[in-house]
């Protein structure tokens, strides 16, 4: 398309392809970190999946439970230890407080883009129709009961249970 | 700029169709527009969620996206996928003639 075209396109009207026909699409993230910035990237992934009409499930498995555990989700944090992307000396995530003042100033890039916090994007998930699933070993590993999770959690379930529903889906592990 | 037709008025749309000129829809158009895409009835609920997306740009200049017309417009996320299945930010858009919202979140 060019500015210059102004030949009406024809007489039938233009409509966008909304591909309704295809439902078959699935995709599956695997949240296996409990830090803030692992946990961003797979939930906006999967907003994106969920507003195109996608079928979409999240299995959160060892420290990605943080994510969907009542008394953690509140609580994720950022570090630059060990994340020389920070362009930070890495001695200077030792320090006490290093963490917190990190994670504060990143929870503030992310609240400036309008994008919610973890508790509140859960819900949003939730509401557009997301499936979410624990991890049954992780589970037990963190002695944790299916009333400690956040309510959009749909079951615990095992690794077997979870290749059975990620059959036909495109996996993404973070 | 591309033109289509729609309902006997004659006006401008992207390469997908969206009307690209705010001033060019009417309600009219809107109800044709939403019939064009499967959705034969709008309801109050429907118009709801236009009107908000309409004001919202009009005041904003882009097209809000969904967490916008739940967090500010107070229509819930739930509700926004019933009455605009599969879709809704998308075809919300396409029948209020604004273009595809382009935020993430």
């Amino acid at each position: 398309m060019t500015t210059t075209d102004t030949t009406p396109v024809e007489s039938a009207a233009m409509v966008p392809d909304f591909g309704d026909d295809e439902t078959d699409r699935k995709i599956c993230f695997i949240c296996s970190k409990g830090t803030l910035d692992m946990a961003y990237p797979a939930l906006i992934m999967a907003n994106g999946a969920l507003g195109e009409g996608i079928e979409t499930h999240i299995f959160f498995t060892f420290w990605g439970l943080d994510m969907v555990t009542k008394k953690t989700m509140d609580d994720l944090k950022f570090t630059i230890l060990g994340n020389p992307a920070t362009h930070m000396p890495q001695a200077l995530g030792g320090i006490p407080g290093m963490t917190g003042m990190a994670t504060k100033m990143m929870k503030k890039q992310i609240a400036g883009l309008d994008v919610p916090e973890i508790p509140e994007f859960m819900e949003l998930l939730s509401d557009m129709g997301a499936h979410m699933w624990a991890c049954q070993m992780s589970i037990d590993m963190m002695d944790l009961k299916k009333e400690d999770l956040f309510d959009g959690v749909e079951d615990i379930i095992n690794v077997s249970e979870f290749m059975e529903l990620s059959e036909d889906a495109q996996v993404i592990f973070v | 700029m591309a033109t289509t037709t729609i309902d006997g008025h004659e006006v401008q749309v992207d390469e997908d169709g969206f009307m690209t000129v705010y001033e060019e829809w009417t309600e009219g158009l809107g109800r044709e527009l939403a019939t064009l895409i499967g959705i034969d009835e709008l309801s109050d609920q429907h118009w709801e969620a236009i009107n908000f997306l309409r004001f919202d740009f009009s005041e904003q200049g882009e097209t809000p996206t969904l967490r916008r017309v739940n967090k500010v417009g107070g229509i819930p996320t739930k509700q926004l996928f019933v009455l605009f299945p599969k879709k809704p930010a998308k075809k919300m858009a396409y029948i209020a003639g604004l273009p595809k919202p382009h935020g993430c979140v």
